[in-house]
């Protein structure tokens, strides 16, 4: 690290501070100017769920509500991962597939193999870490267009999977603890602890890093929006979890079921990680400096080519988790596992939380509210009992739809100088 | 007269069959800003990137500091506090000021990016320049004006312990009053005892800002002189014809010959 020149240093004006007033001014122009953020993903769920709820009265029950968490989770999981390719500007279309691979090794290795689990899932998700290598490779060091490689592995691994699992046999998967992910739910007390936690950790991190802005005289949000942000957390995390715990078995004397699944606390663990890596780490930055301008960040020192390479590790290590929620979930692996709408509605996930297509702009969570679009509307159109036919085309349509209003905000962006 | 920072002597570049630069010197004196001439394809953008480490040169010596030195990439460049600031801004547009000023060279506390010193250091050394059209830090790039951002992209290069910034033509794209600004930045980094290699394809400016003129003609260095001792209309000989009256190239058949021998032969 070199040291700053001394000559060329003064001392800064102080920063204006930020009101409540200037902030929302601050907001509605950006929005104006096309950086329009989560806002879609915001709507979409609103609008959405008002639809579904008067349509289907029981969309709103909470059995429904833990169905919606558990069916969304292998899309948001493997939308989080895309969110790093899709940051650098890239593609990987073989994310869905590439899933069903691992799974595949998961379920053949704990069914077939009798391997534990403690020692399968880390297999499966090696397996998913070196696909990416390979995609990663093909991408950044031959020069094959992300596109072109993943599109061939899309048609590879699907062969790959229909191979592994004997041209179409259902492996079933027994393994308590696999399970347990996407079908189990935590004790009443450890989902109030869980909330505890998180609205903690979120409050204490939000506060902190507040004070030590304002202090140093950096710029902050005001206390205002800050405060609000934790209270919004609080209530939403806080009535999620109340709801989860409530009974909702239909017969509770026979089976009793409440709780949160533990696939909650697994998509919140991945959010976090992904979060700090994205916004706090200098491989992060790198990211998105690449997917913003590739000949800048090469000029800046950044090693381009691994940190391309990484992201697609990344991003099938993390499709690799997501293939492993679903074959809990299913409680089996066949050859459509990952298969058909999986990786349009991941894509899809990314794009209408507010990540680009165009790179350089994204972030964990909107895997996350884009993943809890997806699952309403999947959740949805199986309550309304849809035809396959209407289905298909409304996922379609919900995909150009997202990637749409990502194009038109970008122009106007352009337009508007905004970024 | 200080010594030279950067002395460079005997420089030949070529691509394949073709000669780029031939047998150039070239000196930068710390605290001037000395401007680079010449028209297009005469290897001005040669021979900065030879300087920066992004060629290597077939043949030459170069100086730093009075040291004999070799470059050969660009982190060997930044290391001798070689700073270059190019046409095309190299700036990201999805990222605020801080995140480009200190692109890929982050300041961290073990894992984390430390934010606030960024933040701090990079108002500090917008503000040790005087700069005052860029009112947040935590803008991002897309939002601000050319000017701006080629104020940004010449704050980037003065923020590490540089001591030597050349700037590709950074009025190019710019309006008059832009201009004007950036002139002004570029001077008061010679003020501050920085040596300073302005590319410019515009006379006013670089009579307005530089102290001495360097002009390429065809891939060789034909004057280097002090800036009150010529005129605008003997730099624009110099660049279009490569002499003016004593200056330049000799009388043809002596000059071409020797850079034939040097030349093409080998």
């Amino acid at each position: 690290m070199t040291a700053l020149t001394t000559a060329v240093r003064g001392e800064p004006a102080p920063v204006p501070r930020a009101t409540l007033g200037s902030h929302v001014r601050d907001y509605l122009g950006r929005v104006r100017g096309g950086d329009i953020g989560a806002l879609p993903a915001v709507l979409g769920l609103v609008v959405l769920c008002t639809v579904f709820s008067v349509m289907r009265p029981v969309f709103l029950s909470t059995g429904n509500f833990a169905n919606l968490l558990t069916q969304g989770a292998p899309v948001t999981v493997i939308a989080m991962g895309l969110i790093f390719v899709l940051l650098i500007g890239e593609i990987d279309l073989s994310a869905g597939f590439a899933s069903g691979v691992c799974a595949s090794v998961l379920a053949i290795l704990l069914t077939t193999y009798q391997v534990p689990w403690f020692v399968s899932v880390p297999v499966a998700v090696g397996v998913g870490t070196v696909i990416g290598l390979v995609l990663g490779f093909l991408v950044a060091k031959v020069g094959i267009p992300s596109f072109v490689v993943t599109l061939a592995a899309f048609l590879g691994f699907q062969g790959a999977v229909l191979l592994l699992l004997k041209e179409g046999t259902i492996v079933r998967v027994s393994d308590n603890v696999i399970i347990a992910i996407a079908n189990k739910n935590m004790p009443p007390l450890f989902g109030w602890l869980l909330a505890l936690v998180t609205i903690g950790g979120f409050a204490l991190v939000q506060l902190v890093r507040w004070a030590l802005r304002t202090n140093r005289g950096l710029i902050a949000d005001p206390l205002a929006v800050v405060l609000g942000r934790v209270g919004l957390v609080t209530v939403l995390v806080g009535a999620s979890v109340y709801l989860l715990n409530l009974e909702r078995s239909r017969n509770p004397q026979f089976a009793s079921l409440k709780g949160v699944p533990y696939v909650v606390p697994i998509i919140l663990v991945l959010l976090l990680a992904c979060t700090f890596v994205l916004g706090r780490t200098a491989y992060g930055r790198y990211l998105y400096a690449i997917g913003g301008n590739v000949e800048a960040a090469r000029r800046a020192g950044i090693p381009v080519d691994r940190i391309r390479i990484s992201a697609f590790m990344i991003c099938s290590s993390l499709a690799a988790i997501g293939g492993i929620i679903a074959a809990s979930k299913a409680a089996s692996v066949d050859p459509n596992t990952g298969g058909s709408n999986v990786l349009l509605y991941a894509v899809a996930a990314g794009v209408i939380g507010g990540t680009s297509l165009f790179g350089g702009k994204g972030r964990a969570l909107d895997a996350v509210l884009g993943g809890a679009v997806i699952a309403v509307i999947i959740n949805g159109t199986n309550l309304l009992q849809l035809s396959s036919s209407l289905k298909f085309i409304s996922t379609g349509a919900v995909l150009l739809l997202a990637a749409g209003v990502d194009a038109l905000s970008r122009r106007r962006a352009a337009a508007t100088g905004h970024g | 007269m200080s010594a030279p920072l950067l002395d460079l002597r005997g420089i030949d570049k070529s691509f394949g069959p073709v000669q780029v630069l031939r047998d150039v010197a070239f000196a930068v004196h710390p605290g001037e800003v000395t401007a680079l001439v010449g028209d297009n394809g005469a290897g001005k953008s040669t021979l900065v990137k030879c300087v920066s480490g992004i060629y290597t040169a077939d043949a030459g010596e170069f100086f730093f500091d009075g040291q004999q030195v070799t470059i050969h990439n660009p982190r060997d460049a930044a290391a001798l506090g070689i700073e270059i600031v190019y046409q095309d801004l190299a700036l990201c547009d999805n990222l605020d000021v801080v995140q480009n000023m200190f692109l890929g060279r982050e300041r961290r506390r073990g894992l984390i990016l430390d934010e606030s010193t960024m933040e701090r250091l990079a108002a500090e050394t917008l503000a040790g320049l005087a700069v005052r059209t860029v009112s947040s830090v935590r803008q991002h790039v897309s939002r601000l004006s050319g000017g701006q951002r080629q104020t940004v992209a010449i704050a980037k290069a003065v923020l590490w312990n540089s001591r030597l910034v050349i700037l590709d033509e950074p009025t190019a794209a710019l309006g008059v009053a832009q201009t004007a600004q950036v002139l002004e930045l570029v001077r008061r980094m010679a003020d501050n005892g920085l040596a300073v290699v302005l590319i410019s394809h515009n006379m006013n400016d670089v009579f307005a800002v530089s102290d001495r003129i360097a002009a390429l003609y065809l891939g060789r260095m034909v004057a280097q002189v002090k800036t009150t001792d010529v005129t605008h209309a003997q730099v624009v000989e110099l660049i279009t014809s490569g002499r003016s009256g004593e200056l330049g190239l000799r009388a043809e058949g002596s000059a071409f010959d020797e850079y034939d021998l040097n030349g093409a032969e080998e």
